[in-house]
């Protein structure tokens, strides 16, 4: 009876100044178990979520952003960024974490999950999709 | 498939409905409440981007910022609660531009 | 149509719990139905009954409560944003051992889990926040 939807979740807020980045990233592995068709999306400020590096020793939160990294392992294979949105940031795909996954019908190689994409490419991403999340 | 906007803060405070323009595609609609229906008033300069598209504006948002629908640029559909449902039926899904 | 709303944000603060009450009164006044109504993030904060907001002004959880009376409906906090800040019934008291709960009527504690059910049995999912 279950039918397959294809869920994009928009990240379009910068991690630690908000909490929406972490609790979005909550919703993504919970809703890793109902096997729907997974994109993410970042845009804006949400690109700023995906940047490597990030030590939070001096604020005293939870650094949460080795959970990106798990993504691969809870089936979430397509990770739009924003091209406009990084450049208008100052930021190249060098400045993010390399996010893979494994593609288990090509031998379990190491595939990249980030695509980089302009704005006109995102929006027909998103046009593309059933449900879109926010947060 | 199409997209209902809803665009829901001031385009004075938060590049949002910039971000939104820039998705926006022919079929879509755009929905502007809460803080977000400054957009909508004529002479702001927000105003042009909204220029030649499909927008509405929540008409309980306007009347409570004091913002007569005079004040707003041509074209702009003023609609209640009922009409904000409307728009969520007609279009396939819904974009908060949070 | 089948509708799932989601309210990102507590009451007072911001609009949004206020305009997603209106729009959820307006779909059941259209005819259509609400399959759940979801609360994330600050948003777990509509379901407090300990609020005494001034008397000339609504008073939002108990609106909640009313709508959700009234028409049968599914309100749901997250339990996780829930523990966070402090949103508790009896079985969150007994599990993180708390002297007190907090909930107000007609909302229930739930996963994650129940939002994306809501997205995946509803037509149109709605979201409200900041």
């Amino acid at each position: 009876m279950s039918q397959t939807k294809k869920f994009l979740y928009v990240n379009r807020k910068a991690p630690y100044g908000t909490i929406y980045a972490w609790e979005s990233l909550e919703v993504v592995l919970i809703g890793a178990a109902f096997e729907q068709d997974v994109s993410l999306a970042f845009i804006d400020d949400g690109v700023y979520q995906l940047v490597k590096g990030q030590d939070t020793s001096g604020i005293g939160m939870k650094n949460f952003s080795p959970t990106y990294a798990a993504l691969g392992d809870y089936e979430v294979r397509k990770i739009y960024v924003e091209k406009e949105s990084l450049e208008a940031r100052g930021l190249s795909l060098d400045d993010l974490q390399h996010l893979v996954y494994e593609d288990e019908e090509e031998d379990w190689a190491e595939k990249d999950s980030i695509m980089l994409v302009s704005r006109a490419e995102m929006a027909e991403v998103m046009a593309e999709q059933d449900v879109l999340f926010n947060f | 498939m199409s997209i209902l906007h809803l665009v829901n803060k001031s385009p004075y405070e938060r590049p949002s409905l910039e971000t939104c323009l820039a998705y926006y595609q022919a079929g879509d609609a755009i929905l502007l409440i809460e803080d977000g229906v400054y957009a909508a008033v004529n002479g702001g300069r927000a105003a042009s981007g909204l220029q030649g598209l499909d927008v509405a504006v929540l008409g309980p948002d306007l009347a409570a910022r004091g913002i007569r629908q005079e004040k707003l640029i041509d074209g702009v559909k003023v609609v209640d609660y009922g009409g904000f449902v409307d728009l969520a039926v007609a279009k396939d899904k819904i974009q908060s531009w949070l | 149509m089948k509708f799932t709303i989601q309210v990102n944000e507590g009451p007072y603060q911001h609009q949004s719990s206020d305009s997603a009450y209106h729009f959820a009164k307006s779909v059941l006044e259209k005819g259509h139905e609400i399959f759940r109504i979801f609360f994330y993030h600050d948003g777990v904060n509509n379901g407090t009954r300990l609020t005494t907001p001034p008397q000339d002004d609504r008073n939002i959880v108990n609106r909640w409560s009313d709508l959700a009376q009234q028409h049968n409906l599914d309100l749901v906090v997250c339990v996780a944003a829930a523990q966070r800040r402090g949103i508790v019934d009896e079985g969150e008291a007994k599990r993180n051992k708390k002297d007190a709960t907090n909930i107000a009527q007609g909302f229930r504690i739930s996963g994650l889990g129940q939002l994306v059910e809501g997205a995946i049995q509803s037509d149109r999912l709605v979201v409200f926040g900041d």
